[in-house]
């Protein structure tokens, strides 16, 4: 009898744990909607989704969001550019090459490595890498989006170094078998046989990366510049969604349109990751069948 | 303090999502006091608070900046009994605050100059409030057009949450009028602080920002500014701020709700006592009264 309650109790907490976080997606979700949406009532959503200027304490205000998905498009881009090659590579030594003692430590040293708070990367970017890359490059300014790209890869290798890593273990020992039967060196293995195998959970792994790059706020409102014009390189000072709603989310009096269009930008973030995650899951899935 | 700084701004974008994020709203009596706003007079205002509480330690005051419209924002969502702002309330804040059953009052607590800072390998020494209307829209965008070298000019500026961009903006982009319709230059990099400006100065030969005179040290340099070409420059010192021939002198303020009550009161009226003042000035402000500013040559 005690025996069966303490399992139904369990039963139950696990069911409500499991129910609750879908809830608070849900909730969240529609909480986001209903402000969004407010703004749409005021201000058009034609303008809103395709204005080229961002000035929303101008008078008349503007909301268009044009150069903040550029300026997070360029940013998440750059990143991916640098940490998807280093951290498959890193994934691939660490799993494959590294000898087992230092494969250990590499591990560990992966896992600081997320353990970084981004406020002091931003401090970095702020007071070495910005003057750095402004020196080398001959820039107006180290304020750009380099230097936030730079700073995200470095955040999104650990998820993807961690999860390529877990892809490439998790292929069949019989493949390493088969192909070293067939005559194929180490590195025919692994580039011709283990990366393909393990190609789902590496895709998953990048998504992953790519979700924590573009919803990435500290960093990027510290290092890059935060100009709200559509930039025509990386190397110019830009202005992403996620910073623009940390830094004016304080001064929007709530029911104002302004804050109405922050609650719309965080919207526009919410159905990025959500698609970006959704991608990922849907390599996960592929890669455990 | 650019940490600090940052960190406290996305603090206080998350409490500003939820509406139930403010503490310590109408508990004026009680032994907390949540001072907001104004990141110019931030520090000051944490020294007033940490030489109130020598005096008061029954009552903790806790201060965070994000700007003059956090602190503006929060009064109005009640979520603080003091904004603390480098600028006035707009007729549309102050409407949305009688709205909302809040009656702001305003108190002015000391005077600022804005200063618009260089590097300090930047030769240029002085410039008109209209030389600097043409940099801040993008018109000049070298430093060789008011003899300097031969470099871009890089504009920066605060947040709009910024009093101090309030401020800079009416009196340098629209130059003085209330009503104008320019912008900065779209060009120009939004700084989250004044300490991540003074950082970007300090490592930018090109760069010209501006921010409180509290922030100014010997890592920069702070241009003479005057009204016109042809009038007399004067730098931001406390002389100039003091008789106001300072071109972009401005006061600081506190509001709150109604008349102050309880720890409220005594607050305001430790800022306004000569030892609340004298933080001002250790801060790099001016005070009210030229009684309580250290001797002026």
């Amino acid at each position: 009898m005690h025996r069966k309650f303490s399992e139904f109790l369990i039963e139950g907490c696990i069911r409500l744990s499991g129910v609750l976080c879908i809830g608070f997606v849900v909730l969240i979700f529609l909480f986001l909607l209903k402000d969004a949406l407010s703004l749409f009532g005021v201000y058009s959503p034609a303008k809103f989704l395709f204005g080229t200027q961002w000035l929303p304490v101008s008078k008349p205000a503007q909301f268009g969001i044009i150069p903040l998905v550029v300026g997070s498009l360029y940013v998440t881009v750059g990143a991916i550019l640098i940490c998807v090659p280093i951290g498959v590579g890193a994934a691939m030594f660490i799993g494959e090459v590294a000898p087992q003692s230092l494969k250990n430590i590499l591990k560990s040293l992966v896992e600081i490595l997320a353990a970084i708070p981004s406020v002091v990367l931003g401090f970095i970017g702020i007071v070495w890498l910005g003057p750095f890359l402004k020196t080398t490059f001959h820039l107006g300014t180290g304020m750009c989006g380099l230097t936030g790209s730079l700073l995200l890869a470095f955040m999104a290798l650990p998820t993807i170094i961690s999860i390529s890593e877990d892809a490439l273990a998790g292929v069949p020992r019989a493949y390493r078998e088969a192909a070293f039967g067939l005559g194929a060196t180490r590195w025919q293995t692994l580039w011709r046989i283990l990366l393909p195998a393990a190609s789902s959970g590496i895709i998953a792994g990048v998504m992953l990366g790519i979700g924590r790059v573009i919803g990435e706020t500290m960093v990027v409102m510290m290092v890059t510049g935060n100009a709200p014009v559509i930039p025509s390189s990386i190397l110019e000072p830009l202005r992403t969604l996620t910073a623009t709603v940390a830094s004016e989310m304080g001064e929007a009096v709530s029911g104002s349109e302004h804050y109405f269009a922050l609650f719309a930008v965080g919207l526009i973030l919410f159905i990025i990751t959500f698609i970006i995650n959704l991608i990922a899951d849907m390599s996960l899935r592929k890669a455990r069948k | 303090m650019i940490l600090a700084g940052c960190g406290m701004m996305v603090f206080l974008g998350i409490a500003g999502c939820g509406k139930s994020g403010g503490s310590a709203s109408g508990n004026k009596t009680a032994g907390t006091l949540q001072i907001k706003g104004s990141d110019t007079i931030v520090n000051a205002n944490q020294k007033l608070s940490e030489e109130f509480m020598k005096d008061h330690a029954d009552i903790f005051v806790a201060v965070t900046g994000g700007g003059s419209g956090v602190g503006i924002a929060s009064l109005i969502n009640k979520s603080c009994d003091i904004a603390a702002a480098s600028r006035e309330m707009t007729a549309e804040e102050i409407q949305m605050a009688k709205a909302k059953g809040v009656n702001p009052k305003e108190i002015t607590v000391a005077y600022d100059g804005v200063a618009v800072i260089l590097n300090k390998n930047n030769p240029v020494e002085k410039l008109a409030i209209a030389d600097l209307n043409k940099i801040f829209t993008g018109e000049v965008t070298n430093w060789k057009e008011f003899g300097g070298k031969d470099l871009p000019i890089v504009t920066l500026s605060r947040e709009v949450s910024s009093g101090t961009y309030a401020y800079f903006k009416e009196m340098v982009i629209h130059l003085g009028k209330k009503d104008g319709k320019a912008e900065f230059s779209s060009k120009t990099l939004l700084m989250s602080s004044s300490q991540a400006i003074v950082e970007e100065v300090v490592n930018n030969e090109g760069a010209i920002g501006y921010l409180g005179m509290g922030y100014l040290s010997d890592r920069i340099h702070a241009l003479h500014v005057a009204v016109a070409k042809d009038k007399e420059y004067y730098s931001p010192d406390l002389a100039a701020v003091m008789n106001k021939t300072y071109p972009l002198s401005r006061p600081l303020y506190f509001y709150c709700d109604g008349e102050p009550q309880g720890a409220t009161k005594l607050f305001v009226e430790f800022t306004l006592s000569p030892k609340g003042q004298k933080q001002f000035v250790d801060t790099g402000f001016v005070p009210l009264e030229a009684a309580n500013a250290p001797k002026i040559q």
